[in-house]
């Protein structure tokens, strides 16, 4: 394991989730351990059903496990009431949703406001919006947008508060390759230059390459954990 | 059941909160439809019947004297197919326990021979009548009787003709003539202090020195008959008796009020029922537009299964008519159960043998065409969108929702709000027909509660000026025929009085042109101060000292203006005519008179000033007193106190304006919450997954609940003020109606009444929005993640 990242931002101790479906049990995750170190960008990878999202959504404090411990610096997330995972969430947790999730009545810049306004140390919005490349798109609306520049109005929102984590969900997924390649640059961007803590999850494969730490899951639980020893740069990527 | 109905109530159930806010608004519309027509019915009925098997008269006159003999003359008169004389006295009573005189219209009866085929017969509730010779026995009405506990065998004193009797009481009955039982002075009933009775003619007309004459007659017309015509060859049959004109049942107080009451109802029942099934079509519509949407997939994928566009079109429609239809079955329910109450209240004060409620199937059915059309209308334009859906075009998902910049955009105003006060303004901006209708919608509603609380006000303003600037009196007393001056003086030494102000008033007919009116002519002395002549903004208005002060009212029916002449007619006394100008209008809200100079009216009738009556102003802690001496006074005909009258009224008020307010804000309350609830549950279904980001990305319930209240915030806020001139607007309209002869309604809404619809509009609004607001905690935040719009 790489010793650069020597601090343990979050770490989940034997964690399961069990749903109950229609009159069967199911077990989206089986005893998970797992420590993510501030500055790293992880990818969770695995088929459909393999608990990769339900892994995010507990992490993410948008869920609670069965069993086990979750924890965010010296918050105990799995135990936490919904008052204390919205200001988890609020203060420590930047989403980057598949379907970009922006509000339509607002133009990109005030999707970006509309979050910094309720944070505590935000990042000026023009500012944010200018390093995803969309300066010249201040006030448009999403209606206005591409796909591509939607999401990477959803990262600037993510990224305004300065986020310690920033959780996303196939931020390519519904995306065509260019504009897709185009997010994942940004998504690098903002690990590197802002140091933030990137857990992307996808199933596809190219993309665990831009890793520092490659998380394979099957069937609720880690089958691997892959260490890259250099991360190719999101442009040298390819699918 | 097809498997395409076994989906409509799968629809109607998941939708049931919006259903039952839409289907209780109709209810509402259809309740009050119900209400007032049934109401309506039902006292039309009564009246109808009351009036046919009663033989209610059709033409009224009363005159000084007459012998019998010129009934016959009467009965000739082409037209005329009944005639009744009678005689009729207004006299004073000590009724047992009321610490006031009383006043009562003392009636003769036919012989007991001709009772049945008389006109105006009495409906007997219990007791007998008078028997033959008897000269102290009286029929009471029931209404005074009740006010007053007294039963069969109550003694009552009476003056008769300056001397002091004992009336007993044998029996209790009604008259078609006093179904709504008022003293001539007075608008609202007082049935403790005004009453009738009726006794033997032989013991009445000794008493009054009649025999052998009447003073009072009432006709019934052939079918066919003009009542002018006839009402002119009356007149001049019993001028030379001092006849004071005849009069139509238009003019007949009981019936007038009973015509006025129910022109009333009439009114309400047009504008409440249309305002709410306006509304409810509109939810119909916003509900429907929400469901289609929704369903866009579904419709594609049964048209591409073969089904017609009449079938889809149907289907829609059927869910419209479903909704309405619940609304129509809980509103034609409540509106038999609230007109039946209203019946129960008009009881009170509208006295038929029978008044029974009756909800005829032609109300229903008209309901019910109303609600369809409501139904209908509301799905319209819906149901066209999912019919001309092509499938392709609708199997692929609905486009994202635009936004463009607006003109508070332009303007640069959005730059000073918050993010999420501009996401509201721009979605109300983006839908501005549908916010227009949901903010008139509200606005409706607000104005239902302040119309509600109109009479109040209304009321209340009319009491104020009536009693504080214009009859300032404490005590009216009429004599029962003219007195010289010299009367003041016996009065003034009657205990615990403080000033008398004398007047004369005459029985009169104006004539302006080819119009003309009767009405009293009301001579009073310049330098009184009890009873004042008012204009428009309560101001004094001095007698002049020539010509004529008519009320406002009076001078529009004679339509003459200012410095006009009218001729003016005494009808009672020497019938002199004098012609006299016009000099000022005067705004006293209740009745309507002309006002002259005592001195200049004993001129131009060439009389020394004799007087009729004298309004007082009484020590209070003497008025048991001073009422003990009245009761024994021969020369008095009627005694009105003004304290006693006051508090009949508001008693009055209390019982049946408190419940139209309670009514009207109940139908309020309905409209506010319906449209809210809808209107809430519409934007969290369309804006769901924007919320649930919101959630996701950190946004506390409270600040998520602020975006999606915000919109119906702003439009309620709008609505209120909107409302408020709305609801005065309506008032504005309704004060003609009340623009009668006997009193006329101001058109005054209080601050109180605004800040109470205010009041009751937010909270209505605030509970609808709280109960939606509950679904924020149930927002799937992990869906959301994966989801698509």
């Amino acid at each position: 394991m790489s010793t650069s990242f020597a601090e343990p931002v979050m770490r989940v101790r034997g964690v399961s989730k069990t749903y109950r479906l229609g009159e069967v049990d199911v077990h989206a995750l089986r005893g998970i351990d797992l420590e993510l170190q501030a500055g790293e960008l992880v990818v969770i990878l695995g088929a459909s059903g393999s608990g990769k999202s339900t892994l995010l959504n507990i992490l993410g404090g948008l869920d609670t496990p069965t069993h086990g411990e979750v924890r965010y610096r010296d918050h105990l997330l799995s135990t936490a009431t919904d008052r204390e995972l919205t200001r988890y969430r609020r203060e420590h947790v930047g989403f980057v949703f598949q379907f970009f999730n922006l509000l339509p009545s607002l133009t990109a810049l005030e999707n970006v406001e509309l979050v910094t306004e309720i944070a505590v140390n935000a990042l000026a919005p023009r500012e944010v919006l200018g390093r995803v490349g969309l300066a010249d798109r201040l006030h448009h609306f999403p209606s206005q947008l591409s796909g591509g520049e939607q999401q990477r109005v959803a990262i600037a929102r993510a990224l305004a508060k300065r986020p310690d984590v920033l959780f996303c969900d196939e931020p390519t997924g519904s995306l065509d390759y260019p504009t897709g390649k185009r997010v994942l640059e940004v998504l690098e961007h903002a690990n590197r230059e802002l140091g933030t803590l990137v857990v992307l999850i996808t199933h596809n494969a190219a993309i665990a390459a831009m890793a520092n730490r490659v998380v394979r899951m099957s069937s609720g639980s880690i089958a691997e954990v892959h260490v890259n020893p250099t991360q190719a740069a999101a442009e040298a990527i390819s699918w | 059941m097809s498997r395409l109905h076994r989906a409509l109530l799968r629809d109607l159930w998941h939708l049931r909160g919006q259903v039952i806010a839409t289907a209780l608004v109709v209810g509402v519309g259809i309740a009050a439809f119900v209400t007032m027509v049934s109401t309506y019915q039902s006292l039309a009925r009564a009246r109808v019947e009351y009036y046919s098997a009663y033989r209610f008269a059709d033409v009224f006159a009363s005159l000084k004297r007459a012998p019998d003999s010129v009934a016959a003359a009467l009965r000739l008169i082409p037209g005329v197919a009944a005639v009744e004389t009678r005689v009729a006295e207004d006299i004073i009573l000590s009724v047992p326990g009321l610490a006031e005189p009383a006043t009562a219209r003392l009636i003769s009866l036919p012989g007991a021979e001709r009772r049945g085929q008389s006109l105006n017969v009495l409906h007997l509730t219990s007791g007998r009548y008078p028997s033959p010779r008897s000269d102290d026995e009286v029929v009471a009405s029931e209404t005074f009787a009740a006010a007053n506990s007294l039963a069969l065998g109550s003694r009552i004193g009476a003056i008769l003709n300056g001397r002091w009797k004992i009336l007993r009481v044998v029996g209790l009955a009604l008259s078609p003539e006093y179904v709504y039982e008022v003293s001539p002075a007075m608008v609202i009933p007082d049935n403790k202090r005004f009453g009738v009775l009726w006794m033997n003619a032989e013991g009445l007309a000794t008493a009054f020195n009649m025999k052998g004459a009447f003073n009072d007659v009432t006709l019934s017309l052939a079918r066919g008959a003009s009542l002018s015509d006839v009402t002119a060859s009356i007149d001049r049959l019993l001028a030379p008796y001092g006849g004071f004109r005849a009069y139509g049942r238009a003019d007949q107080p009981s019936d007038r009020f009973l015509t006025d009451e129910l022109g009333e109802i009439e009114v309400n029942a047009t504008y409440i029922p249309a305002i709410f099934l306006a509304v409810a079509a509109f939810l119909v519509y916003t509900l429907l537009a929400r469901l289609i949407t929704i369903q866009r997939s579904q419709i594609a994928l049964l048209k591409s299964f073969g089904y017609s566009d009449v079938r889809i079109g149907m289907h829609y429609l059927e869910f419209a008519l479903l909704i309405v239809g619940l609304g129509l079955i809980a509103g034609a329910g409540l509106g038999g159960y609230l007109g039946a109450g209203l019946i129960g209240v008009y009881q009170s004060y509208f006295h038929f043998p029978v008044l029974q409620y009756r909800l005829s199937a032609s109300i229903l059915l008209l309901a019910a065409a109303i609600a369809l059309t409501a139904a209908v209308g509301g799905s319209l334009t819906a149901v066209a969108r999912a019919v001309r859906l092509a499938p392709a075009e609708a199997m692929r998902p609905q486009p994202p929702r635009s936004f463009q910049s607006g003109a508070l955009d332009r303007l640069g105003l959005m730059r000073r709000l918050d993010t999420v006060t501009r996401a509201i303004l721009r979605n109300l901006a983006r839908r501005p027909w549908r916010a227009a209708l949901s903010a008139i919608a509200i606005a409706a509603a607000v104005a239902t509660v302040v119309v509600g609380r109109f009479m109040f006000d209304a009321v209340n303003a009319l009491l104020a000026v009536h009693f504080d600037a214009a009859q300032r009196e404490d005590v009216t007393v009429t004599f029962n025929e003219t007195r010289s001056h010299s009367a003041v003086t016996s009065l003034r030494e009657l205990p615990g009085v403080l000033r008398v102000e004398p007047f004369r008033a005459i029985p009169a007919l104006i004539r302006a042109g080819h119009r003309e009116k009767r009405a009293s002519i009301l001579a009073l002395s310049p330098t009184g101060t009890l009873r004042q002549l008012i204009d428009a903004r309560r101001e004094r208005i001095e007698v002049p000292p020539k010509g004529l002060v008519l009320t406002r009212k009076l001078a529009r029916i004679l339509a003459v203006r200012e410095g006009d002449h009218v001729l003016v007619e005494q009808l009672d006394g020497r019938r002199r005519q004098f012609v006299a100008s016009v000099s000022r209008l005067s705004d006293e809200p209740v009745g309507m008179s002309g006002y002259i100079d005592a001195d200049a009216l004993a001129a131009l009738l060439g009389e020394d000033a004799p007087i009729s009556g004298a309004v007082l102003q009484v020590d209070k802690s003497r008025e048991p007193a001073l009422y003990a001496s009245l009761k024994r006074t021969p020369a008095v005909a009627s005694v009105s106190i003004r304290a006693a009258t006051l508090q009949t009224i508001r008693e009055m008020m209390n019982r049946s304006f408190i419940l139209m307010t309670i009514v009207m804000t109940s139908f309020g309350i309905v409209l506010v919450a319906g449209v809210v609830y809808n209107s809430v549950r519409i934007s969290l279904s369309e804006r769901g997954n924007e919320l649930a980001s919101l959630r996701v990305l950190g946004f506390t319930r409270v600040e998520v609940g602020q975006l999606l209240l915000g919109e119906q915030t702003v439009l309620t806020i709008i609505a209120i003020p909107a409302g408020c001139a709305l609801g005065a607007l309506i008032c504005r309209l309704l004060v003609p109606s009340f623009d009668r002869e006997v009193f006329r309604l101001p058109f005054v809404l209080t601050r109180a009444t605004f800040g109470f619809a205010s009041i009751v509009t937010l909270g209505s609004a605030a509970l609808a929005a709280c109960l939606v607001a509950g679904r924020i905690a149930r927002l799937d935040l992990i869906a959301v993640l994966k989801a698509r719009e």
